[in-house]
């Protein structure tokens, strides 16, 4: 087994500069922000940033096969405990996941449901989406070059059932937008 | 900064906070229950704000931290000393410098902008802890939205009163979903918590539960509409700087029943004295 070591060169100064990216990212959904540290092989510096950010041996994780080159880094950095993706608190994938099979919370613990670090190609050509809700004065528009042509009906869904739901981490080379179960989406 | 983590608290316990903030910031009002930790204050004085801050903060921050509005009483002084000390940050006293804001019972009244963050302190989360102890049951009553018994509250106010008599703590309703707690704030600034354009965190060291507030999130105070909400203050202006629009402190000058009102924003209050602003007591005493 070889693992690529780097993480943040300053990780505590990392990993609050990439907190802050998704927070920000996650209270203005749809905003582009920069978050990136040196990557294993298949993750992105954004991905890689945000799971060094959130993840550790006191949460559970789901790791797409796509993306299984990356486990042993996942493992060395972070830690978590290996679970099927339907019992994750994140869910790391390349593709989008069925929303509908991940954690949603409950009426009372909306907050114990998933989040997914969704891997994606840009976010400059593929879909627009057309943003609206919490955190944003006016509808705000986010193109997403990697979502699958279900994913409105799929996001329908996951809104639908607020306050419980998933929150999507979107991430693409060194930029980050958030998709909290808040927003409603649209085609853009 | 020699032996501390930055910012006081370790990483293992940022991440966990972390997550829960942005949790929070999901699901606008709700209150996340998060693990927290012994802070070198006792329960009473921040802690929940003080972790919160702890966990957002960063080498660039600016770090504004206020007391009903003050930033030189001993709660304040003292925050702001622990993060100036723990975190090597730049602390200001002016709103407009500041990047993070940590309150205790006042949101400041210059208009916060979106690259700020404000952060309360928060004795009691629960908004219906005074009509139902059990928190099994609060917890049930918010999944359901069960929200019945703060509206006849408030109509026994309107009862008894004829108007509703709650000054501060005024339940509000984030989102159109969740009914929560602004903590301590005069509900006279209650109106700056809707559509705010900075992020406002919540952070309750004893009670264990962190909530937020997005940007740009409609925040409503709970009335009727023939009893529609209303933000009071005391009908004065202030003795220093003659503002007529900004929330007044009483206090008492003699044993002769003197009074003086003055901002509880000291900032806002020096700032309109610099520019000139004279109030009538600080007119007579010169």
């Amino acid at each position: 087994m070889t693992v690529d070591l780097p993480g943040f060169a300053d990780p505590v100064g990392g990993a609050q500069e990439c907190f802050r990216a998704v927070l920000d990212a996650m209270a203005r959904p749809g905003a582009i922000r920069a978050a990136a540290c040196p990557p294993p092989a298949k993750l992105h510096a954004a991905t890689a940033a945000v799971l060094l950010t959130l993840v550790d041996s006191e949460t559970s994780l789901w790791i797409d096969p796509a993306l299984a080159a990356a486990t042993d880094w996942v493992r060395f950095h972070c830690g978590p405990r290996e679970v099927e993706a339907s019992q994750a608190d994140f869910v790391l994938a390349a593709s989008l996941p069925a929303l509908d099979r991940l954690r949603a919370g409950t009426d009372e613990g909306p907050d114990e449901s998933a989040t997914v670090i969704l891997q994606v190609a840009d976010f400059a050509a593929g879909q627009r989406l057309r943003l609206a809700g919490p955190g944003l004065r006016a509808p705000a528009t986010l193109d997403v070059d990697g979502l699958p042509t279900g994913f409105l009906a799929a996001w329908e869904a996951n809104h639908a059932l607020f306050p419980r739901g998933v929150d999507l981490i979107l991430c693409a080379r060194d930029r980050l937008a958030c998709l909290p179960r808040s927003v409603r989406i649209e085609k853009g | 900064m020699i032996g501390y983590n930055f910012a006081y608290l370790d990483e293992q316990t940022k991440r966990m906070i972390r997550r829960a903030l942005l949790k929070a910031v999901a699901i606008p009002g709700h209150q996340v229950p998060f693990g927290s930790r012994e802070m070198p204050l006792p329960y009473g004085w921040g802690t929940g704000g003080i972790q919160v801050t702890a966990a957002v903060l960063g080498r660039q921050d600016v770090l504004k931290v206020i007391d009903q509005g003050a930033d030189d009483t001993t709660n304040a002084v003292s925050i702001r000393r622990f993060f100036a000390r723990t975190a090597g940050v730049a602390t200001t006293t002016h709103t407009a410098e500041a990047t993070v804001i940590q309150t205790r019972h006042r949101i400041p009244e210059q208009a916060l902008r979106e690259d700020q963050i404000i952060v309360y302190q928060v004795p009691q989360p629960e908004p219906l802890s005074k009509l139902e102890p059990s928190r099994a049951e609060t917890r049930r009553m918010h999944a359901l939205a069960e929200y019945g018994p703060m509206h006849v509250k408030l109509y026994e106010d309107i009862t008894r009163y004829g108007h509703i008599a709650i000054s501060y703590d005024y339940p509000v309703m984030v989102n159109g979903r969740y009914l929560m707690s602004p903590s301590p704030i005069p509900a006279f600034d209650n109106p700056k918590l809707d559509m705010m354009p900075a992020l406002q965190l919540f952070g309750a060291g004893r009670e264990k539960r962190i909530y937020a507030i997005p940007p740009y999130t409609e925040v409503r105070s709970l009335d009727f509409d023939d009893h529609p909400f209303r933000a009071t203050r005391a009908p004065h202006a202030c003795g220093l700087c003659g503002a007529t629009d900004s929330y007044l402190d009483e206090v008492v000058t003699d044993d002769r029943g003197g009074r003086l009102f003055v901002c509880s924003d000291t900032d806002h209050c020096e700032t309109r004295r610099a520019a000139g602003h004279v109030g009538e007591q600080a007119m007579a005493a010169e």
